[in-house]
Order: C-alpha cells, then sequence, then structure tokens
C-alpha cells in the first residue's frame, strides 16, 4: 500500500486542492451571481493549470501518485483516499479542458447566471473528485455529487422537452448507481474494506469471490452484472443509452459539452479503475455478450446517427459510437486466463487496446466538445436552429466557421494527421487479434460514421446559400481565439500522440500487470 | 529469355539525399499551409509560392533518382531507409520512415513532374475563380500527400498520407461546393475509398499483429523482409489462403477503393465534378494511380511463396495475384464498354482511367511490379495530357462538355488538336512512336504467357474498345463542324506549354521501356539494361506485337467509319444507338451500377438507419417504460404493506429540499421525487437482504 502522504508533491495536496477549488468557484459563483461567469472562467483556467501540475507530478513508473490518504469513517469503510496515475491524470486534465470550454462557451446566461456557473462547478468537482478517489464511497459520493448539478442543469436551463429528458437522465443513472452501490455493499459486507487497491490484490489473487461466496453466497457474477450496469448507463452501453438521445439534445450546448466530453468518460474511467482490476474474472466470463453489446454500440451508435434530423442527436448518438471504441477496447482485452503469464502477442494486443481506449477517451472529449461549441454558436446565431435541413451553403458567408468546425468534423471522422486517429487505430490494432470478428464487424461503425459526418458538411456548409444565411456571422476574433487552442490540441494531438503516450504507456503497463481475467 | 545479371549488391546506410528526403512531401505541405493563412485576394503570392515548393520537390526528387541511378550505373541496389519510432505502446514501438528506391525514385519524379505541369496549367485555368488562392491550397496539400505516400517507408505512414490524399480528393472535387452535384460527389468518393479503406485497415492491424511492425525496410526485421513473410507464409487464414494471402487482400480492397476498380469504380466518373486540372492530376494521373502503386510497394507480400525469378519451368503465382489480374482486366473491359457511350468529353477519360488503371492492375498481378507500373508511369503523362487537352477544349468552347456539341476543333484549335491526338494515340497503343504501345505491350505479353488466358482475352478486346471509343471521342470533338453556340477559341499559352511538354513525354517515355532496351524493368529489378536487338527474339514476341497493333488500327479503322466527319446533330441518335438501341442504353446508363447500389445497398443503409432509431424509441425506451410501470406497481403495492417508516422520512427530506431551494418548486407534479422513492424502498430492501444473507 502506498505510505500515506508520501505522494504530495513538494508537501501540497494538489488532489485535495483541485477537488476543492470549484467547490469554492462554486460558492462564490452562488453569492456574485453578477460576476459568475468570471469567477468560473478564473477557476475553470486556475483548475487547468492545476490539473496540468498534477499531470506533470506523475510517477515515471505508472504507479499511483500524489496519494494522499487519511481515516475518514472506518466504520463504513471509508477513507479518504486520493491518487492519480496516468489514467486519472489525463481525466483531470481532459475534465478542466471540457469545463473550461463549457464556460466560455455558455456566453450568454441570463436566467439565474449565478446559479448557473455555480452548478458547472460542482460538476467540475464532482469529475476531479471521482477521478481522483481510491476508496468506493469516496468515489460514489463525487459519481453522484455529479449528477445532481447535471440534473438541475438540463432541467432549468434546457430546451423544450427538458423536463422529461433531464428526469429520464436522472432516474436511469440513478438506477445504475444504485446496482452499483447495491454491489459495493456486498463486498464490504464481506470483505470489510472499499479501498480499490486493496480490492484489486484480493480479486487477484482470487480470495475476494472466495471472501464473498463465503459470507453471501455465489453471487460474484451478478456483482459484476451490478457494476457493469452503473458504468453501462453512463458510458453508454447499447441497450442503455436511450436516456442520452434527449438529454444531449435537450441540454443546453455547453451542458452538452460537459455531459459528453467529461461525464461519459466517469463510466468508462470506472470500468478501468473498479470493474475490471475486481471483477476482471467475471467480465472475462462473460466476454462474449458484452462484445456483442459493444459491438453493438459501435455499429448501431453510427447508425442511428444517421436517421436523426437534429444536429445535437446526431453529434449525441456520434458520441455513442465513438465511445462505443472505448468498451470494444475494454471487453476485447479481458480475455481469459490472461495476465502476467500471457504470452507477448497478447499482452501487446492488450497494451495497444487500453493505451488506444485512454487516448481515445480525452480524444474524444475533446472533439465532442468542440462540436457541441459550434452548434451553440450556430444557435447563437440563428435563435436556436439546429436541424439537419435548417442549414446549407454556410462556407460561403463563413468560411472561418466552416474550416474550424471543418476541422473539428475530421477528427471526429478519424482522420490521420488529427487525434482521433490513433485511438482508434490502436483500439483496432489491440481488439483485432484477440477477437477479430469484433473489430471486422466494428469496422462497419467507421464507414457508417463517415457517411454521417460528410452528410453533415454537405447539409450545413454546401450547395447554394438560403437567403436567410446570406448574412451568416462568421467567427469574431473572440470566437476564434477560444477554439484556436483546441483545433490545435487536434492536431498536436494527431501528429505527436507520444505527448500523452508516453505518460499514459507506464499505466497501461503496470494495470495490465496488476489485472487478472 | 531476357539475360539475367548478376544480382547487384545491395547498398545500406543512406546518404545525405535520403535523410533529407522528408522535405519532398514537407514542402508542400508547409506551402499549403502559408496559403491557407494568406487572404482570399492574394493570388500570385499563393500560386508563387505553391509552384515553387513543388519545383523544389521536383528538384529534391531528380537528385533522389539521380541517386539511385548512380547506384544503379555502378551494380548497386541502392534502398536506403530512415526510420524513427512515432509513439510506443507496451514494448512496441509504431515506427515510421521513408524509403529511396527505384520503385519511390521513379514516383517521385513522375508526381512531382507532372504535377508541376498542372500546378503551371491551373494558374491559366483557374484564373478567374473566385477561390483561387484555396485551390492552390488544396493542390499543394494533395501534392505534399501524394507525395508522402509515394516515399513512406512504412504501412501506416502510407495509409495516413492516403487519407490525406482522399481528403484533398474529397476538398478539390466539392471545389465549386454550391453546386449541389459537385458536394454529393464529393461525399460519394470519399465514402466509397473508405469503403474499401476500412478493409485496409484491418489489413494493416493484421499485419502489424502477426509481424510486430509497419516498417516495409528495415534491416532484415520489415514487414516486406523475407523473416516476416516466412512467418505470414506459414500461417494459414480461411479459405486455403496464407496469412500473407489475406493481408495481401484486404490491403488489395483499399487499391480497389482508391484506384477505381470494381466493383468501387463508382465514385471516379462522378468525380469529374471537380475542376478539370483536378481531374488531370488527382484522377487520372496520380492519385488514382496511388492503388496501384500501393500494390506494386507491398509486391513481396502479394507474391510471398512464389520464386522472385520467373523461368519456363516455374510461372507460379499467389491467389492474392490472381485476383488483382481478374479484377483488373474484368474493369479493363468493364469501363471501356461504358466509356464507348458517354457524350461528356471528361466521363470518357474518366471511363478510359478506370480502364487504364484496370491494366495497371492486370499487369502487377500477371507481369509483376515493372509491367504495372511502366503502364502507370506512362498513363500518368499521357493521361495527364488527354486532361489537360480536355480542359483546354473546355476552356475554349465555353465550358461545354459535351462533344456532341462540338466538333471541328482542329481548325479552331490547332495545337490542342495536335497534342491531344498525340495523347489519344497513345492512350489506343498506336504502334511503335507511342509510349503507350510499349507498356501495354508489356501487359499483354505478361498476360499471353500467363497460366489462365482468360484475361488475355479480356485484355486485348479492351484494347480494340479503348481504340475505338478515343476514336470517337476524337472524331466527334476535332473533327466536322462545329455544333456549338459561340464559336470557339484556342487557350492561352499558360495552358499550352505544359501540353506540349507532356505529349512529348507521350511519345518518349517508350523508348525506356522497349524490349531492346527494358531499363524501366531492369532498374526497378535492379539489373543490368545492355541494349539488345534480341530481345525482340523471343518467341512470339513479334506476332504478338503485330497482332496487337492490328487491333488497335482496327479499332482506329472502325471509329473512324463509322464517326468521321460526320458530325451528327448533337440531337440525333448515336450510330450504335440505332443499330443496339438497348444495349446502348444499359452502356449509357453505365450498366446501373449505381442504380443497383442505390436500391442494394444504401436502400439497406437508409432502412437500416430507420430502423435502429425505431428500436431506440419504441423497443429499447419500450422496455425502459415496462420496467418503470412494473418497479412503481411494486412500490405501490409494498407501500399498502409497510415501509412507513422509510417512506415518510424521505419524504420529508424531499419537502425539505423542495422548499428549502425554491428549485425544486420547478420539478413538476414531484414525479421525480416519487421516482427517487422508489428506488430508495429498492435500496433498503435490497440492503437488508444483503445485511440478513450475510449474517453468520
Amino acid at each position: 500500500m502506498s505510505p500515506a502522504a508520501a505522494g504530495t508533491a513538494a508537501g501540497f495536496p494538489w488532489l485535495t486542492a483541485l477537488t476543492v477549488l470549484p467547490l469554492l468557484g462554486a460558492a462564490l459563483a452562488l453569492l456574485i451571481g453578477k460576476h459568475a461567469r468570471g469567477i468560473a472562467l478564473f477557476t475553470t483556467l486556475i483548475g487547468l493549470v492545476f490539473a496540468l501540475v498534477v499531470w506533470i507530478h506523475l510517477p515515471l513508473n505508472g504507479t499511483m501518485g500524489l496519494v494522499e490518504l487519511h481515516a475518514w469513517a472506518p466504520s463504513i469503510g471509508m477513507e479518504y483516499h486520493l491518487g492519480v496515475d496516468g489514467l486519472g491524470a489525463l481525466m483531470l486534465v481532459l475534465s478542466s479542458i471540457v469545463t473550461l470550454m463549457s464556460v466560455d462557451a455558455a456566453h450568454r446566461v441570463h436566467h439565474q447566471p449565478g446559479l448557473y456557473y455555480g452548478l458547472v462547478l460542482m460538476l467540475q468537482a464532482g469529475l476531479f473528485g471521482s477521478f481522483t478517489a481510491l476508496n468506493f464511497l469516496h468515489w460514489f459520493l463525487f459519481w453522484e455529487l455529479s449528477l445532481i448539478p447535471a440534473f438541475f442543469l438540463i432541467k432549468l436551463w434546457g430546451g423544450p422537452k427538458r423536463g422529461p429528458a433531464a428526469t429520464q437522465f436522472l432516474i436511469y443513472t440513478v438506477a445504475g448507481s444504485v446496482a452499483l452501490l447495491l454491489a459495493f455493499l456486498a463486498i464490504f459486507l464481506s470483505t470489510g474494506t472499499m479501498d480499490f487497491s486493496q480490492l484489486a490484490a484480493m480479486a487477484a489473487d482470487g480470495s475476494l469471490t472466495h471472501l464473498v461466496t463465503a459470507h453471501i453466497g455465489a453471487v460474484m457474477p451478478w456483482l459484476a452484472i451490478g457494476a457493469l450496469a452503473g458504468f453501462a448507463v453512463k458510458v453508454p452501453l447499447v441497450p442503455f443509452h436511450t436516456w442520452l438521445p434527449d438529454a444531449y439534445a435537450e441540454a443546453p450546448s455547453p451542458v452538452t459539452m460537459l455531459l459528453t466530453g467529461a461525464m461519459s468518460k466517469m463510466g468508462v474511467y470506472g470500468l478501468l479503475r473498479i470493474a475490471l482490476p475486481i471483477f476482471g474474472v467475471q467480465i472475462a466470463a462473460m466476454r462474449t455478450p458484452l462484445l456483442v453489446l459493444a459491438v453493438a454500440t459501435v455499429v448501431l451508435g453510427a447508425w442511428a446517427a444517421a436517421a436523426q434530423k437534429d444536429l445535437k442527436r446526431v453529434f449525441a448518438y456520434s458520441s455513442v459510437n465513438h465511445l462505443g471504441y472505448c468498451l470494444l477496447g475494454i471487453f476485447a482485452l479481458a480475455i481469459p486466463a490472461a495476465g502476467a503469464a500471457a504470452p507477448t502477442s497478447i499482452l501487446a494486443s492488450q497494451a495497444a487496446a487500453l493505451n488506444g481506449v485512454i487516448l481515445q477517451m480525452f480524444n474524444h472529449g475533446i472533439t465532442a466538445a468542440a462540436l457541441f461549441w459550434f452548434l451553440a454558436m450556430m444557435q447563437m446565431r440563428t435563435g436556436g436552429l439546429r436541424g439537419l435541413e435548417d442549414f446549407g451553403g454556410l462556407r460561403k458567408p463563413a468560411p472561418i466557421f466552416a474550416g474550424l468546425m471543418g476541422i473539428a468534423l475530421f477528427s471526429s471522422l478519424g482522420l490521420p494527421g488529427l487525434n482521433g486517429f490513433v485511438g482508434e487505430f490502436l483500439i483496432f490494432r489491440g481488439v483485432f487479434p484477440l477477437s477479430w470478428v469484433s473489430a471486422t464487424v466494428s469496422v462497419l461503425g467507421l464507414l457508417i460514421t463517415a457517411a454521417v459526418i460528410l452528410t453533415v458538411i454537405q447539409k450545413v456548409f454546401s450547395g447554394p446559400v438560403p437567403e436567410r444565411w446570406r448574412a451568416f456571422p462568421d467567427l469574431h476574433a473572440s470566437e476564434w481565439l477560444a477554439l484556436a487552442p483546441v483545433i490545435g490540441l487536434m492536431l498536436l494531438l494527431g501528429l505527436v500522440p507520444q505527448l500523452v503516450l508516453s505518460a499514459l504507456n507506464p499505466t497501461v503497463t503496470n494495470l495490465l500487470r496488476h489485472w487478472r481475467f | 529469355m531476357i539475360e539475367q545479371a548478376a544480382a547487384f549488391t545491395p547498398q545500406l546506410g543512406a546518404a545525405p539525399v535520403t535523410r533529407i528526403l522528408w522535405l519532398v512531401p514537407a514542402l508542400p505541405v508547409v506551402a499549403s499551409g502559408i496559403v491557407a493563412l494568406l487572404k482570399q485576394p492574394r493570388r500570385k503570392p499563393a500560386a508563387a509560392l505553391a509552384i515553387a515548393s513543388l519545383s523544389l520537390s521536383l528538384l529534391l526528387s531528380l537528385f533522389a533518382f539521380g541517386h539511385v541511378l548512380a547506384g544503379w550505373t555502378n551494380h548497386l541496389a541502392v534502398r536506403e531507409t530512415v526510420n524513427f519510432t512515432w509513439f510506443t505502446f507496451g514494448a512496441t514501438g509504431v515506427d515510421l520512415g521513408w524509403v529511396l528506391d527505384p520503385l519511390s525514385a521513379i514516383m517521385m519524379v513522375m508526381v512531382s513532374f507532372v504535377g508541376l505541369l498542372i500546378f503551371i496549367y491551373s494558374v491559366g485555368y483557374m484564373e478567374h475563380d473566385e477561390n483561387f488562392t484555396r485551390f492552390f491550397c488544396f493542390l499543394s496539400l494533395f501534392a505534399g500527400a501524394m507525395l508522402g505516400v509515394v516515399i513512406a517507408n512504412s504501412l501506416l505512414l502510407l495509409f495516413m498520407c492516403w487519407e490525406l490524399v482522399g481528403l484533398t480528393s474529397y476538398l478539390l472535387i466539392g471545389f465549386w461546393y454550391q453546386k449541389p452535384s459537385a458536394a454529393a460527389a464529393a461525399k460519394k468518393a470519399f465514402i466509397t475509398t473508405r469503403v474499401g479503406d476500412i478493409f485496409f485497415l484491418l489489413g494493416i492491424v493484421w499485419l502489424f499483429a502477426q509481424t510486430g511492425t509497419l516498417l516495409f525496410y528495415n534491416h532484415e526485421a520489415g514487414c516486406l523482409e523475407p523473416l516476416a513473410l516466412g512467418g505470414l507464409l506459414a500461417q494459414h487464414a480461411a479459405f486455403g489462403l496464407t496469412a500473407a494471402g489475406a493481408i495481401g487482400l484486404l490491403i488489395f480492397c483499399g487499391a480497389v477503393g482508391k484506384s477505381g476498380q470494381l466493383p468501387l469504380h463508382v465514385w471516379l466518373p462522378d468525380a469529374m465534378e471537380g475542376p478539370t486540372p483536378v481531374s488531370a492530376l488527382i484522377h487520372a494521373a496520380t492519385m488514382v494511380a496511388a492503388g496501384v502503386y500501393l500494390i506494386a510497394r507491398v509486391y513481396p507480400l502479394m507474391s510471398a511463396g512464389v520464386p522472385l525469378i520467373h523461368t519456363a519451368e516455374a510461372t507460379g503465382t499467389t491467389a492474392a495475384l490472381v485476383v488483382v489480374t481478374w479484377v483488373g482486366a474484368a474493369t479493363a473491359v468493364f469501363a471501356a464498354l461504358i466509356a464507348i457511350a458517354q457524350n461528356d468529353i471528361k466521363r470518357i477519360l474518366a471511363y478510359s482511367t478506370v480502364s487504364q488503371l484496370g491494366y495497371m492492375m492486370a499487369g502487377l498481378g500477371l507481369g509483376g511490379v515493372a509491367v504495372g507500373m511502366f503502364h502507370l508511369i506512362t498513363h500518368a503523362f499521357f493521361k495527364a495530357l488527354l486532361f489537360l487537352g480536355a480542359g483546354s477544349v473546355i476552356h475554349g468552347s465555353h465550358e461545354e462538355q459535351d462533344i456532341r456539341k462540338m466538333g471541328g476543333l482542329k481548325v479552331d484549335m490547332p495545337f490542342t488538336f495536335i497534342t491531344y491526338a498525340i495523347g489519344m494515340l497513345a492512350l489506343c497503343g498506336f504502334p511503335i512512336f507511342f509510349s503507350g504501345f510499349w507498356s501495354k505491350d508489356g501487359i499483354l505479353e505478361a498476360a499471353h504467357t500467363g497460366a489462365i488466358k482468360g484475361p488475355y482475352y479480356l485484355l486485348v478486346f479492351g484494347a480494340l474498345l479503348t481504340a475505338f471509343y478515343m476514336t470517337r471521342q476524337v472524331c466527334y470533338v476535332f473533327f466536322g463542324y462545329w455544333r456549338g453556340h459561340q464559336d470557339a477559341h484556342e487557350s492561352p499559352r499558360v495552358m499550352l506549354w505544359p501540353l506540349a511538354i507532356l505529349a512529348f513525354f507521350a511519345m518518349a517515355l517508350g523508348l525506356i521501356g522497349t524490349p531492346a532496351w527494358p531499363w524501366f524493368r531492369s532498374f526497378l529489378e535492379d539489373h543490368a539494361a545492355p541494349f539488345s536487338l534480341h530481345g525482340f527474339a523471343e518467341p512470339g514476341l513479334v506476332l504478338l506485337m503485330t497482332m496487337s497493333s492490328c487491333i488497335v488500327l482496327f479499332g482506329l479503322w472502325l471509329g473512324w467509319k463509322l464517326y468521321g466527319s460526320k458530325s451528327p446533330k448533337p440531337e440525333a441518335p448515336d450510330v450504335l444507338e440505332k443499330a443496339a438501341p438497348h444495349l446502348w442504353a444499359g452502356l449509357r446508363d453505365r450498366l446501373y451500377v449505381d442504380e443497383f447500389y442505390g436500391v442494394t445497398v444504401i436502400a439497406f443503409y437508409f432502412w437500416w438507419a430507420r430502423v435502429t432509431d425505431w428500436m431506440d424509441r419504441r423497443l429499447w425506451g419500450g422496455i425502459v417504460r415496462l420496467v418503470v410501470r412494473i418497479t412503481s406497481l411494486w412500490a405501490h403495492l409494498n407501500r399498502l404493506f409497510d415501509v412507513r417508516a422509510v417512506d415518510g422520512s424521505f419524504d420529508k427530506a424531499c419537502e425539505e429540499i423542495s422548499t428549502g431551494g425554491g428549485l425544486l418548486s420547478r420539478v413538476e407534479s414531484g414525479r421525480v421525487q416519487s421516482y427517487l422513492r422508489i428506488l430508495a424502498i429498492a435500496v433498503v430492501a435490497l440492503a437488508a437482504v444483503l445485511f440478513w444473507s450475510s449474517m453468520p
């Protein structure tokens, strides 16, 4: 076990500070509603700096760094245990970037701005907390904490059908969480701990299943299903995704940026941090049905996007498709009997898939958030229009807008040279040898996504300009200056993925060494 | 038999020119980036920058070519690589790199040279276009990406550049994006080629997983080198293929898409919506040839298991190469048939390109790298010439593209006519004086000596059709009398110079690949090429050449006989249409391939999209609603009994929240609370069960 406080780089509890910061910002924003946007921008900017500091201080060998460990409520197995490795730190950086983008995108919140930005910052605190917590209850607290602000953001600032969408979102996610909580309750009752690393160690040497069977019965597979349910809803995995298109479409676009850019990553993160280490054996046993669902997520997600007429729903389903590749990689690498003793070729494929999954999480977060940002700008310019057929020929009046959004769209399509490609390439490199059938069916997703995205470009940017859009305003300097770093990041990560992978790969190697399937 | 010289000594290490070879693609890409940032009205700097950067690339390519040539004259097999690690996963590095060998050297020179001529031509052709700078931005990006495909020493780098080439092709086909047809054609091109590319990607990841590298050559550790190939041959995939064969076929799928082979040829004719210089550069000379180049590059993989030197005893082939051959030969005839009944000057050339690409593929499959690549190089010159000539005709006849509304242009546009005729004769394979004759005969000869004769007959028939449809086109355009509205005029000089240069090469290039002096083959295959008329003495060769010449002459004669200077009225039916109306209609409508895809693949795509959407709304959504109903029913039943304590306190808590913030009052009719209440009950109940069962 990591010694307490050993990893607090330079003696400063960076991770606690990171989580407290947005809460302070939220309190301030609620108090001074008038300057809430400024406060939120400032807080998220500092948050990004903190996250980058955390990223720089990662241990080079891929283990948990910046660990903070204190007693909290031992009677219920709750400890204050924080730490990040490459996976957690990358998610921290992603959440800070996406929240910053979202705050920047929310230009005109006329209705209760203090509450709005306060809720956004609370959501960020939830994200930070859940990406750093290493104890189940602590983690669960933040996992649920992020849900409440998201619910109210949809409910209060959403589109015409926001009520049902928000309710559906909340109920669905809470139902998943309940399954997750019950599974961990059972585990706590059997083992007396909720610490992820301890549970992972028990899972690796087989004592976890033994204890659970002794205390409760042969319910381990059910507990695994319960845990998976929580994550499957959040990511989402087909068929647990029906809340998503409504929620994404009805949420105000800056909130959708948060939902798809950062919150959907909580589910994938949970699979990697919690489900695979603790329920690896059970997941490996269910690998085939899970792979079928993952492939369905990839293919049906893309295909459903092709049927949508609302741009937000198009990108919502496209997000389902992109996160489907993450699920594909995760379930494919859970190959029974692999582990430290696995042949090197399998290990190499698992490493490819896992690196790809985590890179894809980051890339999708950036790209999807950027796409919804562009939609927010389109809605702002047109009084809320967002239909696929509402536009046309926009390249003529708004060439910079078309060019930059074009880059983001091609990044989403997976064009080499932009960030989307590397993650998807690595996932397919990893999945093909581990399950060639799933890889072969899933490439169909790449094709359909291309068709969907090129259709969007065709309908929105090409063709003759309708009379009403002749004066469609192009991006003004403040807008493209805000977007430029994001687009730059897409290019940078597309050309130099080693920037992220150099810190990620040790973590991946370390994780794979400890997982048992 | 050609005397096989002793194998050349391999050349190791990288010369200075190899080390800076990355500049060849990088220069145009950088130029493109700068041009992108220029304001639209700055035309001259944009064109100057693009042309200057590509000139430098050409210069560098020529140096590199000279380096390889110097090695060749000293009997050294030059294959210099520079590799580097792009990123690592696990313990595996993903390596990229570039290679200088005869194949990349020749291709590099061709692409930059033809590209440069077309850049210069475009200055005239696009003069009045409002998006002139953007055009040069895209063209430069294309040139960079294409040169990247050429020098790549890694299948991954090749694929990345390949996709970028696809992107620029998309942008340039849709250059006049306000035309809905152009936007649709661009989308169709990208998606159709991507159909091939997804299989290509599978081939790449499979190869990577099997061999652990995607570098072609890396001091005996590359994926095209014997060690890796041996491993792939030992592995058996499905359908009696080795892993090498299966991976080869997957990669070939990519080539089928890019090079417009059956059944993915449908995008190429539509791609003619782009500006004509784009058709010449991308959709005739270079990009569409990338598929052929790809197969030439991975030829060791495609032919793995076959002895390298063909002898009379062992002219073995592989399943992958047989597929390549048949697809190529079938495409050659199929597209040539359709070309007969087209009336758009560029579409005829587009189908002709598809057909000629089929010849190249068949040449690769039957005769190896040198045969296919020779036709690629000669075709690049004469087809670029034809397209630029067509551009000149279109420009001169006021944007008219229908050959039935042209005629008699040999008088109005004499220079264009002469160069066009040279290109046309080269394409038809007119004997002795035209490069197309020698390169096409190389393919026919290889087909003739092959074990299976089917492709040979197809290709000979294709040669007849080619001579025929080109004669028809030239008769309609240049002979007879003018049927257009405004008078035609000759094009400006800046457009004619490139025509002259290309015409020269359309004739002269044949000299480097005659049986008497097969320099091209020996250069690519690393052996010496002495000049000797004995090359013609191979049994049957002269007979074959005579026969193919007769076929070409017959095609020309037939075309002249039927069309000549007759200049029928534009609305009058074609002579062949009168003879066989149904057949003609079929050919004119492109043998209904697009329609077939429309009612099958595309219809299925939209139908299934709707089904998926329906499943989401009704099926999955319905199940969710059902579960909610059942849960709430169960909860109500529970309430009838006894959970009042929990229920009451939860209600109270909810009330506190709702009255406290004034926020939850917006939540309609407490539905959320009631759902949460149900959940809370469920949690408590299940927790109780858990506690109870965990009691010792």
